[in-house]
């Protein structure tokens, strides 16, 4: 960009990039949780292909085997399922299907939630009170209930689901959205542009925008783990993904008639998801620090301690 | 020597943060006898509410923490005390009052709850505190005190919540009364009267107050003896006279000289072409009229200064002129155009004559965008004033036109002093080369030596540039030095237009007198003629 490496002629300020690495060294956390769902995300691309076989190749006499027997091969480490599949096959295979629904779904939600509400907060009351009411329809139904006659109706495949749990969910971002637009929108410096003339649109995404959008991404990282398992209530009730397909929570729900007596069939999934979503967390929490000038020297005065 | 009320040793107080180790006080002694009123003087940043939150254990420990020294009270070490020795001080030998009684007053009790609390917290038998948070009430020009003492804080004006802040600091009859800014958020009117209130009733109890304030008046009115802080360090003390008179460090004679309401006044002008002619704006919010028909001229390089108290509807005014809020009824002409009914097309071309600045720089400043954003925003929004590759220069141009430097450009608004910052929202406004600037309130929240740079860079403005200004003030001395016209507003209408000479050496309306003398001059023998006079019809 032209306007950055201007900037560097008169201050030398690192460039953005090596700043933001730099900011992600200070913090360990975000750093561990950036490089696992790194991981995690190359395991969703490659698994399919790598292990598809081994995922779903039966092994009776394996039913139930426990973890830990390290000698067997690698992907029956983490134990078999109850017709002797690899656990850990069956979750590096099963990440691609969980983090598309999941991600798909956070993200069309968040996206479609965010803009309705920047327009309800925003534009003409009338506009706004059509807005609000219509999300207090869809959060006056059982989002459960509606996933249901939906995929009924319009039969069951991962694009449906990912449009189901999306729709479930756009209430949440839209209120939070409207109700810090209406805040925002009050202070001095909004008032300022609007007096040196700058358009509607100029002030919302100019302006507005970049003052609520770290409060979105927190909420969206923490939905993550909440469309994961409503997908999993989906795929238990037989119209979300269906086996041979597998994903997480399907993994779990499988696994919840053997929690007495093989605890594991539930636990290494569950732990997947906590882990993800954990990361995802730490991560948004280091990005909206990272993000906001005010909050920055936080991390470039701890890593300018540590290094 | 009589042993001293109150005795500061050597206080150091100090704040761990990741940028290091950061004194907030440094060395400071002072003492206090009964009966005596000290004041502390000093800017934002000069430690002076630290000390005393220190007197009242009210620093957070950690960050903070008190390096070194003694605060003797009636020679007992305060700092040495158990928690629970302290908090038996706390109240019932010293008191304390805020800037912001609203927020120091619980929003879901009564006042009289809180008052009576104060005393039964600290062993009162209930129907004597009852008894007593009557008298209080009235003793502070409460009026009507008995049905004062079931109402809420928000029914109360600025002002009356003073009052009863005054009235539970009192409730325990403490030695020693700390007022930190007492009456910076009050109308100068109302503050001349709390402050002859606290006079009022040190002479009748004995205590001793210490007021903490940026504003030399309120140290002339009412204190005997003052010390002056600067950056954590205590730079001089005295007497009022002695300080005001003969100031020996060179930074209280920076701030006595700062002082505004000293310099010529503007001579009149000859009457000219107005640029912009207001007839008759009215506007209501609801059943409450703000503006009840205002109107007046103004011509190109003119300053217009528009003062009043808290609902005077001197501010709707400005946003009425500048179509943030839409005007009842009205006419204002703007080169032969009435704006009000403009379309947006034409709004839109206005905007590059019309600006404004804010009052708060903090938050008229998007803090998200750096120096170089906010200012070049201007030519994004009105692309035909200057081509894209011309930007950096001019932005270097304009900063340095306010007192800033070109290296400013990429660093963001929080990484600036409020002065500063207020500079910056100062270039921003000229990036559009505008005719008229609206300041509203600008100088209100600057430091007295900043306030009178800022205004002496407007006037340079106003004189170089041919810009004209309406600037917007509470107080009347700020706008001494600066204006042409003066115009006096009171709950929504003009009281008096005229000359900046005509209201300041001859008012004619008796609101005009009345805020003339309350506001309060740094000099301390002016000042006691100014309350002689008040006392007189008394």
């Amino acid at each position: 960009m032209s306007l950055s490496s201007t900037e560097n002629a008169i201050l030398p300020e690192p460039h953005p990039a090596a700043r933001f690495l730099r900011m992600l060294w200070a913090d360990k956390f975000a750093l561990v949780s950036a490089l696992f769902l790194i991981m995690v995300l190359i395991l969703a691309i490659i698994g399919p292909h790598w292990l598809d076989d081994v995922a779903v190749k039966q092994n009776l006499r394996g039913r139930n085997l426990a973890p830990f027997d390290w000698s067997r091969d690698w992907f029956y480490w983490l134990g078999a399922d109850a017709l002797g599949r690899p656990l850990l096959a069956r979750i590096i295979v099963a990440a691609q299907n969980t983090l598309m629904v999941a991600a798909g779904a956070v993200l069309l939600s968040s996206i479609a939630g965010t803009f309705l509400g920047l327009v309800a907060g925003f534009s003409s009351p009338r506009l706004g009170q059509v807005i609000m009411r219509l999300a207090d329809v869809i959060m006056s139904f059982p989002s459960l209930l509606i996933a249901v006659i939906v995929l009924y109706l319009l039969g069951s495949s991962v694009l449906n689901l990912i449009l189901v749990l999306a729709i479930t969910r756009i209430p949440v971002y839209l209120r939070t959205a409207r109700a810090e637009v209406l805040e925002i929108r009050e202070r001095m410096f909004v008032q300022a542009a609007r007096v040196m003339g700058a358009s509607s649109r100029r002030i919302l995404f100019r302006h507005i925008l970049p003052v609520v959008l770290p409060t979105l991404v927190t909420l969206a990282t923490l939905d993550f783990a909440y469309v994961m398992l409503a997908e999993s209530a989906l795929s238990f009730l037989g119209i979300g993904i269906q086996p041979p397909e597998i994903t997480w929570g399907l993994m779990i729900s499988q696994g919840r008639q053997y929690l007495t007596n093989a605890w594991w069939l539930s636990f290494w999934p569950g732990l997947a998801i906590i882990l993800t979503t954990l990361s995802l967390n730490l991560l948004s929490n280091w990005l909206r620090i990272a993000l906001d000038p005010v909050q920055r020297w936080r991390l470039e005065m701890k890593g300018g301690r540590h290094g | 020597m009589a042993e001293p009320l109150l005795d500061v040793r050597n206080l150091s107080v100090e704040f761990h943060t990741l940028a290091g180790i950061v004194p907030a006080v440094r060395n400071i002694s002072y003492r206090l006898d009964r009966g005596e009123t000290l004041a502390i003087l000093g800017e934002s940043g000069s430690g002076k509410s630290v000390s005393s939150s220190a007197i009242m254990n009210l620093v957070d420990m950690p960050p903070g923490r008190i390096a070194s020294g003694e605060i003797l009270l009636d020679g007992k070490d305060l700092l040495k005390m158990t928690p629970a020795e302290r908090l038996e001080v706390n109240g019932r030998k010293i008191a304390m009052i805020f800037q912001d009684p609203l927020s120091h007053l619980n929003p879901v009790y009564t006042v009289g709850w809180q008052i009576r609390e104060a005393m039964t917290a600290h062993g009162t038998p209930r129907g004597e505190a009852e008894a007593e948070t009557l008298r209080l009430l009235g003793r502070v020009g409460i009026p009507e005190p008995e049905r004062a003492m079931g109402k809420y804080p928000h029914e109360f004006s600025g002002g009356q919540r003073q009052r009863v802040m005054i009235a539970m600091a009192l409730a325990l009859r403490p030695d020693l009364l700390i007022a930190d800014e007492p009456t910076t958020a009050l109308d100068v009117t109302v503050q001349a009267e709390v402050l002859a209130l606290l006079k009022e009733l040190q002479r009748e109890t004995g205590m001793a107050i210490l007021i903490i304030t940026h504003d030399l008046g309120v140290v002339a009115e009412i204190a005997d003896r003052v010390v002056v802080m600067e950056k954590g360090v205590l730079v001089e003390s005295g007497t009022v006279r002695e300080i005001y008179h003969a100031p020996k460090h060179a930074y209280t004679r920076k701030l006595i000289a700062a002082a505004p309401g000293k310099g010529d006044m503007h001579p009149p002008l000859a009457r000219r072409e107005p640029l912009l002619t207001v007839r008759d704006v009215r506007k209501r919010y609801g059943a409450f009229e703000a503006l009840k028909g205002v109107s007046f001229d103004l011509a190109a390089g003119e300053t217009l200064a528009i003062v009043g108290e808290s609902g005077s509807g001197k501010s709707t005014l400005a946003r009425v002129l500048l179509r943030l809020d839409e005007p009842d009824s009205g006419v204002a002409e703007w080169k032969g155009r009435d704006l009000f009914t403009l379309s947006p097309a034409e709004l839109f071309r206005l905007r590059r004559d019309l600006q404004m600045v804010f009052q708060d720089p903090t938050q008229s400043l998007n803090p998200r965008m750096t120096v170089y954003q906010l200012i070049s925003e201007a030519w994004v929004i009105h692309p035909d004033i200057l081509p894209k590759s011309k930007w950096r220069a001019r932005v270097a141009e304009l900063l340095a036109q306010v007192g800033l430097s070109a290296e400013h450009m990429s660093r963001y608004p929080h990484q600036f002093s409020g002065g500063q910052r207020q500079r910056i929202a100062i270039a921003r406004a000229l990036a559009l080369e505008p005719k008229l600037i609206v300041c509203d309130e600008a100088v209100s929240a600057l430091d007295v030596s900043v306030q009178a740079q800022v205004i002496a860079l407007l006037d340079g403005l106003r004189r170089d540039l041919g810009i004209s200004f309406i600037f917007i003030a509470h107080d009347l001395p700020v706008v001494r030095d600066f204006a042409d016209q003066v115009m006096v507003m009171r709950r929504g209408e003009v009281v008096e237009l005229g000359d900046v000479r005509q209201v300041f050496d001859a008012p004619r309306e008796a609101y005009t007198q009345a805020l003339l003398a309350a506001s309060l001059d740094p000099d301390p023998e002016v000042q006691a003629a100014h309350r002689a006079r008040r006392l007189e019809p008394a």
